[in-house]
């Protein structure tokens, strides 16, 4: 069924909705190099024009139209229709204006949320400005637990991230350190490996688990590598905080991740069974990223934004503690510059905290990126505002393992200070406790800081 | 150069780790030297990237060194295409597949292209392919004109491979720069190269550049690999699988 529009004397067509919600999406190169964004900024006015007069509920049905994709299974049948009754009648443009309603706050928002499906809320933020991004993302209230609290009103909370090229305990630890003695740490201590053996994964959960342990730090760790390691991990009963795992929105772009749902389903089991965290804590963590199935040939002709929502269906079956977008990671063929990543880091957190995710962001670039550290800077004030749940954070920005830009510890102490926007209340009471964050405080040197520390041989 | 914070680093610590670290106050923000000096490491990084090939300097590199050159340009007319569209950097248009009429049949095609860093191949890549020819000369290989390609991926070497009528294609260029480097060389090798050759099929030798690979041990490491796949007839994982399972030494 196509869709078509009359602008004065020029009819736009849109032969299905994959395309329609591909010509209503704000330009991005990504879906230039798909060969699906609109021609110009008429069309793709005329493509939102056309989506807004869409009825929402049209968009509770297959719209990747890909036979056994189990991603889009999930969403239909995960798909509440009672709890979508308050908004049935409405098109995707009298959504827009009901989301931004004053009568529409983070209760009505949280009993909507079943009913809500990854190409509803990806429609509507195609025709939402960065203010109506902001605004509404920032009503949502989505609190999870492990042993820090994330997404509380008015905080916000960081991941450390102490990469390390050759995964090296100490320089690992020096990162770990160096963080916490900013503040940095209360959403997670988490590295990504440059390795994926088994041996390695355990060693730097020991290594995280020495730190937390040692100085009692009311945080969680994780070791990011793929979710069979963590498996085997668990199995060998090491000390595995949470399980982390890299999704995407189709089934095909997931096998590109070496990753099924019924694998994820067994990692959310041993990770439960292994019983390490408090009741009812939340246990994953995952992050998604803006053509991450394109860069697969995984997108089935559909736009990058609305797969990135897809993700984020994977991402809530397993009620995850942490979800992050890398916003900028995957390239300019996809994100080209500044405006593109910050206007595609408010779509993912709006559309994550939209759907019942504890969105947060990892606000970045690559060096072959039109962008720079002032657009991180733009990115984080705004998300701030959004209320994000967490950024990432590492050293002087500069991720040496990935060899990225991401914020710096220093950037979190902006954001604080700036907006008063202090982490989570345990490990805040932790960072008062010893001094860090306050004024004159004695605190030790990365030196002193790495000697005390007993980490586990290599 | 180096950040002037990490003057200040403690010989052990900067033995363990590169990480842009505190030492000293911890304040709300990076003190202004450190500031200015991120700054100044990602406009080297952008200018690397942005980059164009120097041809004079190449070619007469080349010259000297008695080796004929052609030049050709991928789909990508200009930087900012090739870095938005990595499709077009990898193509060939007919025309300048043209440019390489005559100068095959060649046992092994040598291309030299700007990649992601036309600083690293302007500044490594003249020595590394002169080094690659006399290697490959010496043992009877024959290579053809070097191929210079500007707006470059690395599977435009595919279509030059096809053109000369090459079985091995060795293509170095520059790799994605980063905050301590933006001139690091990269050299991707494939054996029975054709369009649509996957990334697993490839061997891959990196960050050669002044203070990392030197130039010579790149070119003997990607002579073993030559060999290797000119005996196997494959290259890419299998490759390495079957150098892990015959236990032959990889240099």
């Amino acid at each position: 069924m196509g869709y078509s529009i009359d602008l004065e004397e020029t009819r736009f067509g849109f032969p299905s909705l994959k395309t329609l919600l591909a010509k209503a999406s704000p330009e991005r190169s990504g879906d230039r190099l798909a060969g699906l964004a609109a021609d110009g900024p008429v069309e793709r006015l005329a493509a939102q024009l056309r989506l807004a007069d869409l009825p929402l509920s049209e968009l509770a049905q297959d719209v990747l139209e890909v036979d056994g994709d189990d991603v889009t299974a999930l969403i239909l049948e995960g798909w509440d229709r009672d709890a979508f009754a308050p908004v049935s009648h409405l098109t995707v443009g009298g959504f827009r204006d009901w989301l931004l309603a004053p009568e529409t706050d983070a209760d009505v928002l949280a009993a909507l949320t079943p009913g809500l499906t990854p190409e509803m809320v990806a429609a509507v933020s195609k025709i939402m400005r960065a203010q109506d991004l902001i605004a509404v993302a920032r009503k949502v209230r989505v609190i999870t637990r492990f042993r820090s609290t994330i997404g509380l009103p008015g905080r916000i909370s960081t991941r450390n991230q102490p990469n390390h090229p050759t995964d090296d305990s100490r320089g690992i630890a020096l990162s770990a350190l160096d963080g916490l003695l900013m503040g940095a740490g209360d959403a997670v201590i988490g590295v990504n490996p440059a390795t994926d053996t088994l041996e390695d994964y355990i060693r730097i959960c020991e290594v995280l688990e020495a730190i937390r342990t040692q100085l009692d730090i009311p945080t969680q760790h994780c070791c990011l590598g793929h979710v069979t390691t963590a498996i085997s991990a668990i199995e060998a009963r090491a000390p595995v905080d949470l399980v982390f795992q890299s999704v995407a929105g189709s089934t095909k772009a997931n096998d590109g991740f070496g990753v099924t749902l019924s694998m994820l389903d067994e990692a959310h089991e041993a990770i439960r069974a292994l019983g390490r965290a408090p009741v009812g804590a939340n246990l994953m963590y995952f992050e998604t990223g803006q053509g991450a199935a394109l860069s697969a040939d995984a997108h089935h002709g559909m736009d990058q934004q609305t797969m990135e929502a897809r993700a984020y269906a994977v991402a809530r079956r397993y009620s995850p503690l942490l979800v992050n977008t890398v916003v900028g990671f995957i390239g300019p063929e996809y994100l080209a510059d500044g405006k593109q990543i910050i206007r595609a880091g408010l779509e993912d957190h709006f559309c994550g905290k939209l759907l019942g995710l504890p969105m947060g962001v990892d606000i970045c670039y690559t060096n072959h990126s039109f962008a720079d550290q002032e657009d991180m800077d733009l990115l984080l004030t705004a998300l701030a505002a959004a209320g994000v749940s967490f950024v990432i954070t590492v050293p002087g920005a500069d991720d040496i393992m990935l060899n990225y830009q991401s914020l710096s510890f220093h950037d979190a102490q902006f954001i604080r200070e700036t907006l008063g926007h202090p982490p989570a209340p345990e490990f805040e009471a932790w960072m008062e406790a010893r001094g860090i964050g306050t004024p004159d405080a004695d605190l030790p040197s990365l030196e002193a800081a790495l000697g005390a520390l007993r980490l586990p041989a290599a | 150069m180096k950040p002037p914070s990490r003057n200040a680093v403690p010989g052990d610590i900067a033995a363990i780790t590169e990480a842009r670290l505190t030492f000293g106050q911890r304040g709300r923000a990076l003190d202004t030297r450190a500031a200015l000096r991120f700054s100044l490491d990602h406009a080297r990084a952008r200018e690397a990237v942005m980059a164009e090939l120097d041809m004079a300097r190449i070619a007469g590199h080349l010259a000297e060194a008695g080796l004929e050159h052609r030049s050709v340009t991928s789909a990508a007319a200009t930087r900012d295409a090739y870095i938005r569209r990595p499709d077009l950097g990898r193509t060939l248009p007919g025309a300048e597949a043209e440019r390489l009429a005559g100068a095959g049949p060649v046992d092994v095609a040598i291309v030299l292209g700007d990649g992601l860093s036309g600083i690293a191949a302007n500044l490594a890549g003249p020595a590394f392919v002169t080094a690659l020819a006399t290697r490959l000369s010496a043992a009877g290989l024959s290579h053809g004109p070097v191929v210079i390609a500007a707006q470059a991926r690395v599977a435009l070497g595919d279509p030059v491979a096809m053109a000369l009528g090459a079985q091995t294609v060795v293509v170095a260029l520059g790799e994605r720069p980063g905050l301590s480097a933006a001139d690091s060389l990269g050299v991707y090798i494939t054996r029975a190269p054709r369009i649509g050759t996957p990334d697993s099929a490839r061997n891959c030798l990196s960050n050669i550049r002044e203070g990392g690979m030197d130039v010579e041990t790149a070119a003997d490491r990607a002579m073993a690999l030559i060999r290797t796949m000119r005996r196997i007839g494959t290259s890419g994982v299998a490759l390495s699988q079957h150098i892990a399972g015959a236990g032959l030494p990889e240099r």
